[in-house]
């Protein structure tokens, strides 16, 4: 899961981080309120999960109160990259005079968190290293150790960081990687890491996300994330409400499979034949009827789609269990919305083959032909 | 002959008296596995699928001879399963298990590279030597024994793959699915290395998806070192930036690693022949036969 920017910002506070005093608003008159409590000048950051907020104008300073209650009113609502916002941060405004860069990840290729830290703090780091490279000290950490404090050191130290502020710096490099490991992170950072002209270290923005799969032994990230609202379409919505992996593409083929890998290939399928995939439903191991009915209702909702393309080959998942998910999720319409194409391979397809309504759906024998049957009737329907 | 798996394989199944576990241990047995014993803590003693169940992966490997493990472990215990398996000693653990967390397979992955035991998985299919056995979920019927061998992320697209090659009557020597997370314990280049040093294995089909950059260096290794063919296919060519397709490792970052294009060409640089389709695929498996 991500957490917001304030939730983040209080995991790291908790575990000793300096961050900037700031208070979570919802209306403008509490904006204000804060913002003046705090004193000016503040930043009034927008809290939503989107990259690039300040360009996107979810982040602005306000000198005083009459630009506090115009900067909360215009982000306040505003359409953040498809996200409205529905909270803002409340913070002081930093004083700052240099941007470190810190943070934790795991790097997949070596098995093994990484610990990162860079003088080139404040930007998109992504881009830092793919430009720069160099300009990222980077020391792994071995997962039946953890991070040693001369691992901490030396990384801030190799980045070029100021002599006189390493050892505030590797010290909060220290929690930041002690604070990944308690909480099971994919990613922490800190950027950027700011630094005023009296040598404080401040964290002034922060990003904690973490790995679903751990979320059961995390009550406490489990409690966060139920006090953010959903983000995202209410199609995304509906797919996380049925626990579907499930990605909204531009284009007007549905597709359900079963294994994302097999999912992946019906779409560069569609796309090979010329159509536009307009979706990617996983609807995973073993699914039951139930779950089967779920996915068609899932991408019928979608109003882009034209076409249907059903591809499932068996392993764990009955062909018998898809056929009869097919017939009930479609026997329920006078008329079937969209055109629906099956292929079912594998376990028990034969029977499956024999339980299919087959007036309601068109049968394929190979995945090419079925594919290329739903690219047709996308064309026809798109006309 | 195979890789990983033949007729001395004898398995413990981890987990036989979940649904799953038990479920499969049923079908291994079928296909004519070795399945020697269970191991579940707090039920030694009980049989299961007509083999006994130890409350210790070691006191089952003792008392049955066993040299392999399957897992069936649910995600919050699989990561000490998988521990206790790799301390067994055995010679291959299978960990079909979807879903452990990510640093728990840090320290797995850290434990198994001081020993000599060849772990595949998690979130894998399992591996298959067709006609001898097989450890894992793989439906036995569609494969059928010869001489190419098959690797593979994905579950479903290796069944995909292996029923065009058998429906054409091409065979294969073993099937191995690494699975789809972002830590596991066979790459591409572990499972390479296996048909390469194998005799009977005449080409190799190499099922890779976009995600990490294990597809580009075992596109190296090929280069480098294999005399046997290779014959690829990568899934995701149609994958956004910055959206998990499925598989918690299967996503393009937003900097643009781990492209469907980048391991396209990496592999084509290298002489393996990427099919556009699983049945272009099969086409090249017969003509590099």
């Amino acid at each position: 899961m991500r957490l917001h920017e304030y939730q983040a910002k209080q995991v790291f506070a908790d575990a000793g981080i300096p961050t900037p005093a700031a208070q979570l608003a919802d209306t403008v008159d509490d904006a204000v309120a804060a913002a003046e409590e705090i004193g000016y000048p503040v930043a009034i950051k927008a809290q939503v999960h989107v990259g690039g907020r300040g360009k996107a104008g979810g982040i602005k300073l306000a000198e005083n109160e009459a630009e506090a209650e115009e900067y909360a009113e215009d982000i306040l609502g505003m359409d953040l990259k498809g996200y409205e916002v529905k909270r803002v941060l409340v913070e002081e405004a930093v004083d700052f005079v240099n941007e470190l860069y810190v943070g934790v990840t795991m790097d997949r290729g070596e098995g093994e968190p990484v610990a990162m830290v860079s003088t080139k703090g404040g930007v998109d780091i992504e881009a830092v290293a793919e430009e720069d490279p160099e300009a990222i000290a980077r020391e792994h950490v071995d997962p039946a150790f953890g991070m040693h404090p001369y691992q901490a050191r030396k990384a801030v130290y190799d980045a070029g960081v100021d002599r006189e502020l390493a050892r505030d710096v590797s010290s909060i490099l220290q929690t930041l990687y002690q604070i990944w490991d308690d909480k099971d992170g994919s990613d922490a950072e800190i950027n950027p890491l700011m630094i005023t002209s009296d040598d404080e270290v401040i964290a002034a923005d922060a990003v904690l996300n973490t790995d679903d799969d751990a979320l059961f032994r995390h009550p406490d990230l489990v409690e966060m994330e139920e006090e953010g609202e959903f983000e995202g379409s209410e199609l995304e919505e509906k797919a996380d409400e049925y626990g579907f992996d499930y990605v909204r593409l531009d284009g007007n083929v549905g597709i359900i499979g079963n294994g994302a890998g097999l999912v992946m290939t019906t779409l560069d399928l569609v796309d090979h034949f010329g159509g536009e995939p307009a979706n990617f439903l996983d609807v995973g191991g073993g699914a039951k009827a139930q779950r089967i009915a779920n996915a068609l209702d899932m991408v019928f909702s979608d109003e882009n789609v034209d076409s249907v393309v059903f591809n499932i080959f068996g392993g764990i998942t009955r062909g018998d269990e898809v056929a009869k998910g097919i017939n009930q999720a479609l026997e329920q319409f006078d008329e079937i919305p969209k055109p629906v194409v099956v292929r079912l391979a594998g376990t028990n397809a034969a029977e499956g083959m024999e339980i299919l309504n087959e007036d309601l759906v068109t049968v394929e024998e190979t995945l090419e032909d079925a594919v290329q049957r739903s690219v047709a009737y996308a064309q026809e329907g798109s006309q | 002959m195979s890789v990983l798996v033949d007729e001395d394989t004898r398995v413990v199944v981890q987990g036989i008296t979940g649904g799953e576990g038990k479920f499969h241990a049923e079908q291994m047995i079928e296909y004519g596995t070795n399945v020697v014993a269970g191991a579940v803590p707090g039920k030694g003693g009980q049989e299961v699928a007509g083999v006994p169940v130890y409350d210790t992966v070691e006191q089952a490997a003792k008392a049955e001879d066993a040299n392999a493990s399957v897992v069936f472990v649910p995600p919050a215990f699989a990561g000490d399963a998988l521990f206790e398996a790799l301390d067994a000693p055995l010679d291959l653990v299978v960990a079909i298990t979807e879903g452990i967390p990510t640093q728990d397979m840090a320290r797995v992955k850290r434990k198994q590279d001081e020993t000599d035991v060849h772990l595949v998985g998690p979130n894998c299919p399992g591996v298959i030597t067709p006609d001898v056995a097989k450890l894992g979920i793989l439906p036995g019927n569609i494969f059928s024994s010869g001489d190419v061998g098959l690797v593979s992320r994905s579950g479903t697209l290796t069944y995909q793959v292996v029923d065009s090659l058998t429906q054409r009557g091409i065979g294969q020597t073993t099937a191995i699915g690494i699975g789809g997370d972002p830590i596991i314990g066979t790459s591409f280049v572990d499972a390479l290395e296996l048909f390469e040093a194998d005799q009977d294995t005449k080409a190799v089909v190499m099922c890779g998806e976009i995600g990490g950059e294990d597809e580009e260096q075992a596109a190296r290794y090929i280069g480098e070192y294999m005399d046997t063919p290779v014959a690829g296919f990568i899934a995701g060519r149609t994958a956004p930036p910055g959206k998990r397709m499925g598989h918690a490792g299967a996503i393009v970052s937003g900097s643009g690693t781990g492209t469907a294009e980048s391991k396209i060409n990496a592999l084509e640089n290298n002489g393996v022949p990427v099919g556009d389709t699983p049945e272009e695929v099969a086409d090249n498996v017969e003509d590099l036969l």
